[in-house]
């Protein structure tokens, strides 16, 4: 067959015309790679190793959680006049602007609770994430006096009736909490700290320092609190704090720090101001304290699921174990 | 084939035959008479128009119809719930990326086409030679040539340098030349009867077919006797070959570049909207999203309206208007429907269109590739002459001593033997500079036969024939035949080699057939391909009256293919039969191999092959295709009427069902005829067998059948890679989902119908079965990006299905049911990272910016927990993909987090320093991953338990691959 071979030559020529790039090891595919299979042994490695590391931080989680001590108080209920029971008698009371709407409250304090002690207002069932309240803001308008005007995206709270902008303009604000707390122990007043609840960032990036409320709350429908209008609004940090709204429908917002601690079986009362119309839609309000440690505040949440995750992948790594012992394939 | 457009064309020569050498001296004139004319149109070459219509012709697509009313949804303030930047960037940039690039490629193909108008080329005009551009060429025109040059449309020969009217054209496959520069030399003949014409040709209207010019040539008197001659492609310069080993040729113009009805220009310019399979899955499983989608969008979209009214109005706070406008009823499931919208990520577009081209780029890159497929040699190795075998166990029968013996000696059979193997073949013999003979066929056993015929010597002088006729091989007939002349004895012979089928039972009466019948089989066994050569010495006048009816074949227009063939039956009858060749088809180092590898990755063989049962069982033994016994088992499906055929099927597919369950290797064999009675009468059967059986041997099958096997595996919704080299495999790898033409020595056709295929698609040989690769790397970096871009969408929607976005990306759209695994998956993905956000961000940490960062983080982190746990292998690029998604997660936020201006001011540095972030973080991952892990451990450990239950609606991985040999 030698006769065979010259009639290749030619074409072979052709053949070196060709686009293959340089030879490479990414081209060519042959970069080094490593297969990992899911072997008996990794598979059951990977699940203890899971199991050694959630248990504990489970634990761990579990028993910071447990030392936070946390007292919920819901208010909305008992701090109305016992005779209206039906709905539209609580809303006439909570609308009306000439009763008298102070309740006071008393608890115990269950065990000592170490200084800075967390006071936060919770709302249920309020949606700080519906649609049309979320946009209804102007961050132009809060940080700079020269956007006084940017409220197009407030409506339908961007301009009083004498077409005056509103500061801060939107549902947002023109909702505020308004609902106040006065503690006191044994008759002395505890004082609460309401400086730098809000974030930081808020009040130097935020909200102006040269911004004050115009106009808030002038039109005909009062929604929530009034704001000082001698105050900055990077002073106002009620304001602030409600303005960061809550993802989901039950929220807890900061409302101050006591800074005193307070002793097991103290007898604290609340003198509770209760302005807020959460009647209307069902809301309900409840006033919280709490301490904090590394985790945040009291949340069995995290240290149960991490229990349950280091339980299961401990069980399936035995099972696995088991299964493979009897039935390799 | 349709024929009532004919081109008439007069060429009127007033000098008399024979005038070949100053041809390009004589008065051409040439009219055009149509009396049928169609209308040519004035454009040039190509189709140069820039199209500016882009954007509609690429919203012909389901997909981007969504995206784009999902972009104009958006721009509509009141219900859009996101800035629709987050959609229109990305749009605007998958359109522009795609727009600059079609632009680019119409440039280029403007430019050469410009090049190609603009040539200057030699026509005849009243005897003068004029140089012209090729743009100006009419039909009609005659076109001169000289060596080297290229066709410039697609011309029927009048007259070459050669006195025999013989010149060769080399077809440079453009396409091809990514496999690997492949070239071919072809023999094109001028008409016999073009010695000097008045005459009309009459051609078919223009088709892309690049094998078939059913033309006629009509001449005027004074040529009355024979007035019709038949043209061929045989007889035509088709554009863009190269005229080669010839000084000079000329012919007429009959389809020019005007309106691109050169047979090339037709088979390439005709851009098929054939969509890949995965484009066609992602079709169609984007459907089935956008149909999830509704329903989520109406049952939400009703809630939330029933909700707005019973509850949302009551929330003094938003301040509800008491009058709606009238679509207020549209408005909250249109929200919902853009919320939803990003389940049909618009990135996967990009992605798919990358991957498809970075994966093109690997294969044409890929030496090993190219190494492993450029097919099998074949030498011719044993023969057996009027019933004596020549060449021994492992040995040539070149290098046997007996048959050179035998020839020496002057053997009547072996000379005879020997001449059949020499002159019956359309070998061309090109003779190099330095005096070295080499050989060009369109097969490669013709060469090998050739070859062997040379090797032996023939002891007599020059013997002298003249071929007469040749009766073409198709592969339906599976034999060709040449009559011929003794030069010097002035005898007929009628030559035929072919399949032992279409020879054998052709034989004369009262001739032993059985020894060859052994032979063949004994062959066969070998895993040799096997001829059988025969003979017969024809009559003068049984040959006159057979020719005429051969011309009067040749000439018809209509089924002329059918027509020839049944002609030639009537000439190829009681042959001599002379003996056997038998070839051996070697196979290229690493195929077994690569066999082995494939059928381990859970690829379905199908060979396909026109070899004999016997053959094709001992070559599929040797490469691997079927395990030998005890491991592997045939079932065999034959039987010659319906009835048997349906019972033996019944049979295997009893057996395969029975031993599916067995980790046996079971496979079936089914020969044409069998397979001809299942597709027709129990295809249902059949198609199950398809679906069960893992692998199958067709032996002599016809390429028609090679196409219908590939189209009954397409509708079980299995995806066919078909490779193919030979001629006949054409059709298979048209209609397989990705054609792989293999450019073999025979491989030209396959090559070139299996290119033009691809490159009709869309310019580049895709490579859909993806799930081989590692394809990771692609899918991520799009998502993330669009993630991150989307950072901004309603946390409550993020949160519900996250997942979705990354997983119609990275899951392997290919299958149903894997894409309702990665469903099932990414809604427990999306719950677990909405249910653990949630509930460690709830109360006072409840803020809006925190919650939804803390959700996005948790689908980045399990999205690339994901996409490491689906990866088989990691290379420095995987980890790059898969971790650096992560890290630039984090770098891109924080970036963005340090401009007072974003939203999210803060918010991730305030994130990573709060412990609890971290640990929620690693919760999502341990309680999105964990279960997924055990499930695909177990699934993977004890797959084959799981096996039976899945078996009968198992795909297995659902591919395919179709062998033709």
């Amino acid at each position: 067959m030698s006769s065979g071979d010259g009639s290749s030559e030619p074409s072979s020529k052709i053949s070196k015309i060709s686009k293959k790039p340089r030879y490479s090891r990414f081209t060519q595919q042959e970069l080094p790679a490593c297969k990992p299979i899911l072997t008996p042994g990794l598979v059951i490695t990977i699940l203890i190793s899971l199991a050694i590391i959630f248990i504990p931080i489970g634990l761990s989680s579990i028993s910071a959680s447990e030392n936070v001590v946390e007292l919920v108080d819901r208010y909305d209920d008992v701090c109305i006049p016992s005779n209206s029971s039906n709905h539209d008698e609580k809303i006439g009371f909570i609308q009306d602007a000439a009763t008298n709407k102070t309740c006071f409250r008393t608890w115990i304090v269950p065990k000592k609770m170490n200084h800075p002690i967390f006071v936060y207002y919770q709302l249920d069932n309020f949606y700080q994430n519906h649609r049309r309240y979320v946009k209804s803001r102007s961050d132009h308008q809060l940080w700079s006096p020269k956007s006084e005007r940017a409220t197009k995206l407030c409506e339908p709270e961007a301009q009083n009736d004498d077409d005056k902008p509103i500061v801060p303009c939107g549902l947002i604000a023109w909702s505020l909490f308004n609902d106040t707390y006065r503690f006191s122990r044994n008759d002395d007043a505890i004082e609460i700290n309401k400086k730098d609840i809000a974030w930081g960032s808020d009040r130097t990036k935020k909200f102006g320092s040269d911004v004050y409320p115009k106009n808030f709350q002038t039109r005909g429908l009062i929604g929530g609190a009034k704001l000082n209008e001698s105050i900055p609004l990077s002073q106002q940090e009620d304001l602030i704090v409600w303005m960061r709204t809550a993802a989901l429908p039950s929220f807890r917002k900061l409302y101050g720090r006591i800074e005193t601690d307070l002793e097991a079986n103290d007898k604290i009362t609340i003198e509770i101001q209760n302005n807020y119309n959460t009647y209307s839609f069902n809301g309900r309000k409840k006033l919280v304290i709490s301490t904090t440690t590394w985790i945040g505040g009291k949340n069995d949440f995290l240290g149960r699921m991490y229990m349950t995750v280091g339980g299961t992948s401990l069980f399936f790594a035995i099972a696995f174990s088991i299964l493979f012992v009897i039935k390799p394939r | 084939m349709t024929v009532t457009h004919l081109s008439k064309m007069r060429l009127w020569l007033p000098h008399s035959p024979p005038i070949f050498l100053n041809r390009e001296t004589l008065e051409l004139t040439v009219a055009i008479t149509s009396a049928v004319t169609y209308a040519f149109c004035n454009k040039k070459v190509g189709s140069t128009a820039l199209d500016f219509d882009i954007v509609i012709e690429k919203n012909a697509r389901f997909m981007n119809q969504y995206f784009l009313l999902i972009a104009c949804l958006q721009l509509w303030s009141l219900i859009t719930p996101v800035n629709p930047a987050s959609t229109w960037g990305p749009l605007i940039f998958i359109f522009a990326v795609s727009a600059t690039k079609e632009a680019w490629d119409d440039y280029n193909r403007y430019l050469s086409d410009k090049k190609a108008n603009e040539k200057e080329v030699w026509i005849v005009r009243q005897g003068i030679r004029k140089l012209i551009q090729a743009q100006d060429i009419h039909v009609g025109n005659i076109v001169w040539l000289r060596e080297n040059d290229e066709v410039p449309c697609d011309l029927v020969l009048l007259g070459t340098a050669d006195p025999l009217g013989i010149c060769y054209v080399e077809l440079k496959g453009k396409t091809t030349a990514a496999l690997d520069g492949e070239t071919d030399l072809k023999t094109r003949m001028i008409p016999s009867a073009c010695m000097g014409i008045d005459g009309v040709i009459e051609c078919p209207r223009p088709d892309k077919d690049i094998r078939r010019f059913d033309a006629n040539m009509r001449l005027f008197p004074p040529f009355l006797d024979n007035d019709v001659f038949p043209l061929t492609i045989k007889n035509t310069l088709l554009q863009s070959c190269y005229l080669r080993n010839t000084e000079w040729a000329c012919g007429v113009a009959v389809y020019t570049g005007k309106c691109n009805e050169t047979k090339l220009g037709m088979s390439r310019g005709i851009p098929e909207p054939k969509l890949t399979a995965v484009d066609a899955m992602i079709d169609k499983l984007t459907g089935a999203i956008f149909i999830f989608q509704i329903v989520v969008v109406i049952v939400l979209g009703v809630a939330g309206s029933v909700w707005k009214d019973t509850e949302a109005r009551k929330l003094w706070y938003v301040q509800y208007p008491k009058e709606g406008p009238w679509y207020e009823l549209l408005i909250i499931p249109l929200r919902f429907e853009l919320l939803c919208s990003i389940m049909i990520p618009i990135s996967i577009k990009v992605s798919l269109d990358l991957v498809k081209s970075l994966y093109a780029k690997f294969i044409d890159w890929d030496d090993q590739m190219v190494d492993l497929e450029t097919g099998t040699r074949s030498h011719a190795a044993k023969c057996c002459i009027s019933g004596r075998l020549y060449g021994n166990e492992n040995g040539d029968a070149l290098t046997d001593a007996e048959l050179l013996n035998a020839v020496s000696s002057g053997s009547t059979d072996v000379i005879r033997f020997l001449k059949v193997m020499a002159i019956c073949n359309t070998v061309i013999p090109v003779q190099s500079k330095s005096g070295e003979i080499s050989y060009k066929a369109q097969s490669q056993d013709e060469e090998a036969l050739v070859r062997a015929a040379a090797h032996i010597n023939f002891n007599a002088s020059l013997i002298q024939y003249e071929v007469l006729d040749i009766l073409e091989f198709t592969s339906d007939r599976k034999r060709m035949s040449v009559v011929v002349k003794d030069c010097q004895s002035g005898k007929i012979f009628l030559l035929a080699k072919g399949a032992d089928e279409a020879i054998l039972p052709h034989s004369y009466a009262g001739q032993q057939i059985r020894t060859f019948a052994e032979a063949v089989e004994q062959y066969a066994q070998l895993g040799l391909r096997t001829l059988c050569l025969a003979w017969r010495e024809l009559d003068n006048d049984e040959y006159q009256e057979w020719a005429v009816m051969f011309k009067e074949a040749n000439s018809t227009l209509v089924d002329r293919e059918w027509r020839v063939a049944e002609v030639c039956q009537r000439l190829e009858h009681d042959f001599e039969i002379l003996g056997v060749a038998a070839i051996e088809d070697r196979l290229q180092d690493g195929v077994p191999e690569t066999i082995e590898t494939l059928r381990k990755a859970g690829i379905n063989f199908w060979m396909l092959t026109g070899d004999k049962q016997s053959t094709a069982i001992q070559i599929a033994l040797s490469c691997n295709f079927v395990s030998p016994e005890p491991k592997g088992q045939l079932l065999m499906i034959d039987g010659k009427t319906g009835d048997e055929v349906s019972r033996s099927l019944e049979r295997v597919l009893l057996t395969m069902r029975i031993t599916n369950s067995e980790p046996k290797d079971v496979a079936f064999v089914v020969d044409g005829w069998a397979l001809e009675i299942a597709l027709r009468h129990y295809r249902k059967a059949f198609t199950e067998l398809a679906i069960l059986s893992r692998t199958a041997i067709c032996c002599r099958v016809t390429p028609s059948q090679k196409a219908q096997l590939v189209e009954l595996l397409k509708s079980c919704d299995y995806r066919t890679l078909a490779i193919g080299d030979g001629g006949n495999d054409v059709r298979m790898i048209q209609q397989a989902d990705i054609g792989v033409g293999i450019s073999g020595r025979e491989g030209l056709q396959a090559a070139r119908a299996a290119d033009y295929s691809i490159g009709s698609v869309s310019g580049t040989s895709l490579f859909n079965s993806v799930s081989l690769m590692a394809y990771n790397v692609f899918y991520t970096s799009v998502p993330v990006l669009v993630s991150v871009l989307d950072k901004d969408l309603s946390e409550r929607t993020v949160m519900q299905h996250p997942q979705i976005l990354f997983y119609c990306q990275a899951g392997r759209l290919l299958n149903p049911s894997t894409f309702a695994g990665w469903f099932g998956r990414s809604l427990f993905h999306a719950i677990v990272v909405f249910v653990i956000t949630i509930h460690s961000y709830a109360f006072e940490k409840s803020e809006m910016e925190e919650v939804s960062m803390v959700a996005l983080s948790g689908c980045i982190w399990l999205q690339a927990f994901v996409v490491a746990l689906e990866t088989n292998s990691f290379t420095i690029l995987q980890h790059l993909a898969i971790w650096g998604n992560l890290v630039g997660f984090y770098v891109i936020n924080w970036i963005v987090s340090a401009i007072p201006a974003s939203g999210m001011y803060t918010i991730m540095f305030r994130l990573c320093k709060q412990p609890s972030y971290w640990i929620t973080m690693f919760l999502t991952v341990a309680a999105g991953m964990g279960p997924v892990l055990a499930l695909k451990y177990f699934r993977y450990t004890y797959k084959s338990s799981k096996i039976n239950i899945l078996q009968q609606a198992n795909v297995w991985e659902g591919q395919f691959l179709l062998w033709g040999t």
